[in-house]
């Protein structure tokens, strides 16, 4: 790699120097280049996925046969709760997140983020969010309200849990808006001359709108977690139905932020498979603005939708109707997004490596989910499958099915720009069938679980119910997923071995990302890509002939030659590194931690986190 | 050719863009948007639980209405000495910004001010957090308004103090405008806290 001239001999201006190192320890840790810290979140991410998926392999294993008691009660509470929590905000956010920071700058011909320091921000903070939250663990009980936390429940446990719960969350929040502002305004800020907003790649737009979804939807739970930790710490009465307080409210915040979050776990992985199908039918994308607009029309309806969690609540009828309707509504969109991926299969001329297996592997399993979940929007339908095993058949289809068979897509997709080396086929073959079979093995007989009654976060079931069958299969299922990570893992040590030797474009593929080598330059672009058009990468290789047939551009024509290593890139000064982003996130972490155990300890937070951002302030730009 | 090579990641408003608004007022407006929800989600709840205590002390037990008039005036006349800042530093004069911008802040502490003497007030009249509901709502919803006034002193006065060592110059004039843009956020929040929770009357 071209090594980049970071010109900061750090003038004694600032409060610390600022770091010069590019490799190594300490190069991860003040890095602010949007690889790098995309690379962390995917590892920190995998991480989590490990850990929530021994708490979802203990869950499986306590309901494997009837009356057991591998776990008790208290414990298989704690387990579920930090399993929902993990998945969702350790594990589809931040693997997400990884990929939006990783791509996106790449994919509109930037060299970085609008703010690339507030991005390193955003990863320390989430870092030692989750960090809090599994620390509660040792400190005095892990959460064990559900990842929803209702009230009154959530405020009446006597353990400390849902106080770890609320401050972690607001942690995460934080780092979450960060950086959705952060990529909000990257996108739409620095896009690449001619890089109009129609000619972004889908991904690109749905980031876009997972960001507006974010910085809209996190400060409604933000509220929602305050007033939570306000009536455990502080004894308010907001959930207090005694003192005129309804506990219903926590309900309506926690879904008008808990709907919009569904897209926001989706709408990526939709984003990445929009991006995959294409390459791999050699054919552009069916309806590319159809899929766009969908998708901002998800965007929008996700915030009319959320009383369909809370139709049990008895709003009435007026409500549960009005809710219903939008609830098919927003069907329509995804719906809409079905078929343009279909469309763009039909007569395309197919292969099949890892990751379109994946890639197809998510639009069959997110159609099942998706239909499922059509009915639960029938409210007397839903009445009868609330609270029952049906609904945790629906929600995984949506989101491991859905989020995690993109995201695993795109992590074979990407990995040869990433990493410089290809993930092995056939063992990534072996992955997907095992995953694919391993999940419907497990989340297929939820369904029938359900319709018989067989109810969520319930530690044991009696054998007299006869639902032993059906949990032992969906028990082994979760073990067969669990091979299947196991084979990923060995795929990547397998990979790492290998040379690494990467074309600038393994998959003749058609966005801006392709144009730079594998691993793309510290700085993304020697030059900053002029785009003329929708999937600019395909047009510099190929054009039309006048009877429309597809010809491959001359040789030497443009665009898809690799910017060799040595000599290049020295006039381009990208930012350097700081200190600032985790010192003011340790900050934070102090601070959450003294919330519940001293205020001193808060206070010395407070200094930490007001030096972090003094220093930032002040902080000499490397120039 | 050096020109063309410059990157354009710098937190820097000097650079073209692709709407035509820099980087950090683009950031701006989207924080404060996101804001928007946060204080929505805060005054519903107090809208949701108004009327609802079952003990007193109620809102007109203890609200005074010309006392809180007086200091949300103050608060609002900070927004055009806030306005008198930036245009003193975008014609280049530091002295008169720096005066206005102090000026704000004490307008400011004065309302911060006001607002830890009513609260002092209210609990002497028997009014907590814990109290009834509308103690719990009215504190934290009128206690994150401060809390944003506070924030925003802060970074009023640390505008004052980088001035003096020069950090603040003419061609700073965005910094000044984005914490201006914060500040008159603040205030305006503030117009529609106090007409729904001042001067709406409620029940008992």
């Amino acid at each position: 790699m071209a090594t980049v001239s970071v010109p900061t001999e750090g003038r004694s201006r600032g409060l610390l120097r600022r770091p010069t190192a590019t490799t190594g320890f300490w190069s991860w840790i003040t890095t602010v280049d949007h690889k790098k810290i995309g690379i962390l979140y995917g590892v920190t991410a995998f991480l989590f996925f490990i850990v929530g998926g021994t708490e979802a392999l203990l869950i499986r294993l306590q309901l494997a046969q009837p009356d057991q008691n591998i776990l008790s009660p208290s414990i298989y509470n704690e387990v579920f709760t930090m399993h929902g929590i993990t998945m969702v905000f350790l594990v589809v956010m931040p693997l997400s997140a990884a990929f939006i920071n990783y791509l996106v700058p790449l994919m509109i011909g930037a060299r970085d983020v609008a703010f690339p320091r507030l991005n390193a921000f955003s990863y320390w903070v989430f870092l030692l969010g989750g960090v809090f939250i599994y620390s509660s663990w040792l400190l005095g009980g892990a959460p064990n309200g559900g990842w929803f936390g209702y009230a009154t429940n959530a405020v009446l446990d006597p353990t400390r849990g849902m106080t770890f719960y609320a401050i972690g969350l607001l942690i995460a929040g934080i780092a979450s808006t960060v950086s959705a502002v952060n990529l909000a305004v990257t996108i739409l800020n620095m896009r690449a001359p001619g890089m109009t907003l129609f000619r972004m790649p889908v991904f690109v737009w749905m980031s876009l709108v997972v960001q507006l979804l974010l910085a809209f939807s996190l400060p409604i739970i933000t509220v929602a977690l305050f007033e939570l930790l306000f009536d455990r710490r502080f004894g308010t009465h907001f959930f207090d139905p005694v003192a005129g307080g309804d506990p219903v409210l926590w309900q309506h915040l926690f879904w008008l932020f808990g709907h919009p979050e569904v897209y926001i776990l989706i709408l990526p992985a939709m984003g990445i498979v929009s991006e995959i199908l294409p390459v791999f039918a050699r054919k552009p994308l069916f309806g590319y603005q159809f899929v766009v607009f969908s998708g901002i029309a998800i965007g929008f309806i996700g915030f009319g939708v959320w009383v369909h969690h809370m139709y049990a609540v008895g709003l009435g009828p007026i409500a549960n109707t009005a809710f219903g309707i939008s609830t098919m509504i927003i069907a329509i969109p995804t719906g809409v997004k079905i078929f343009n991926w279909l469309g763009t299969l039909w007569k395309g001329d197919l292969t099949f490596p890892t990751p379109m297996l994946f890639a197809v592997g998510f639009v069959a399993m997110f159609v099942i989910g998706g239909l499922s979940g059509v009915t639960h929007s029938v409210v007397p339908s839903d009445y009868q499958q609330t609270d029952t095993y049906y609904i945790v058949a629906h929600f995984h289809y949506v989101l491991v099915g859905g989020a995690i068979f993109g995201l695993f897509a795109g992590l074979y997709y990407w990995w040869p720009k990433v990493f410089g080396r290809m993930l092995n086929d056939t063992i990534g073959k072996v992955n997907f069938w095992l995953m694919l079979v391993g999940f419907n093995l497990t989340f297929g007989p939820m369904h029938i679980l359900g319709l018989q009654g067989m109810p969520r976060r319930i530690q044991s079931y009696p054998a007299e119910l006869g639902l032993a069958f059906w949990n032992l299969v969906s028990t082994i299922g979760a073990f067969m997923i669990a091979l299947a990570v196991l084979v990923f893992i060995a795929n990547v040590l397998v990979t790492q071995r290998k040379p690494k030797q990467m074309e600038a474009d393994p998959w003749d593929a058609r966005t801006l990302e392709w144009t730079t080598s594998s691993p793309p330059p510290e700085y993304n672009f020697e030059e900053l890509p002029v785009v003329s058009s929708l999937d600019e990468a395909w047009h510099r290789k190929y054009a039309e002939t006048e009877d429309g047939r597809v010809v491959p551009v001359p040789a030497g024509g443009s665009g898809t030659e690799v910017e060799h290593d040595g000599g290049h890139g020295d006039g381009i000064h990208m930012p350097s590194p700081s200190y600032f982003p985790v010192v003011a996130s340790v900050g934070i972490f102090l601070l959450g931690y003294g919330v519940i155990f001293s205020w001193w300890l808060a206070a010395a937070g407070a200094v930490v986190l007001l030096f972090g951002l003094y220093g930032w302030a002040l902080e000499p730009s490397a120039e | 050719m050096q020109d063309r090579l410059t990157v354009h990641t710098y937190e820097s408003e000097h650079e073209a863009t692709s709407t035509g608004l820099p980087n950090t007022k683009l950031a701006m407006w989207l924080f404060l948007a996101s804001d928007c929800l946060l204080f929505g989600a805060l005054i519903t709840s107090y809208v949701v639980y108004r009327g609802r205590s079952v003990v007193p002390p109620y809102p007109k037990d203890v609200f005074d209405i010309p006392y809180t008039s007086v200091s949300s005036f103050v608060l609002l006349a900070s927004s055009l000495t806030m306005v008198l800042a930036l245009a003193a530093i975008q014609r280049g004069d530091l002295p008169r910004m720096r005066l206005w911008l102090l000026a704000t802040a004490m307008l400011g502490l004065t309302f911060v001010g006001g607002q830890v003497y009513e609260f002092t007030t209210f609990y002497d009249e028997g009014l907590s957090l814990t109290t009834n509901v509308f103690g719990t709502t009215f504190y934290v919803l009128t206690g994150f308004h401060g809390t944003h006034v506070a924030i925003g002193i802060l970074m009023l006065l640390s505008l004052v103090w980088l001035s003096f060592s020069g950090k603040i110059q003419q061609k700073d004039s965005m910094t000044v405008e984005l914490v201006g843009l914060y500040w008159h956020f603040v205030d305006i929040v503030w117009i529609v806290i106090f007409t729904i929770v001042y001067l709406i009357p409620t029940g008992p």
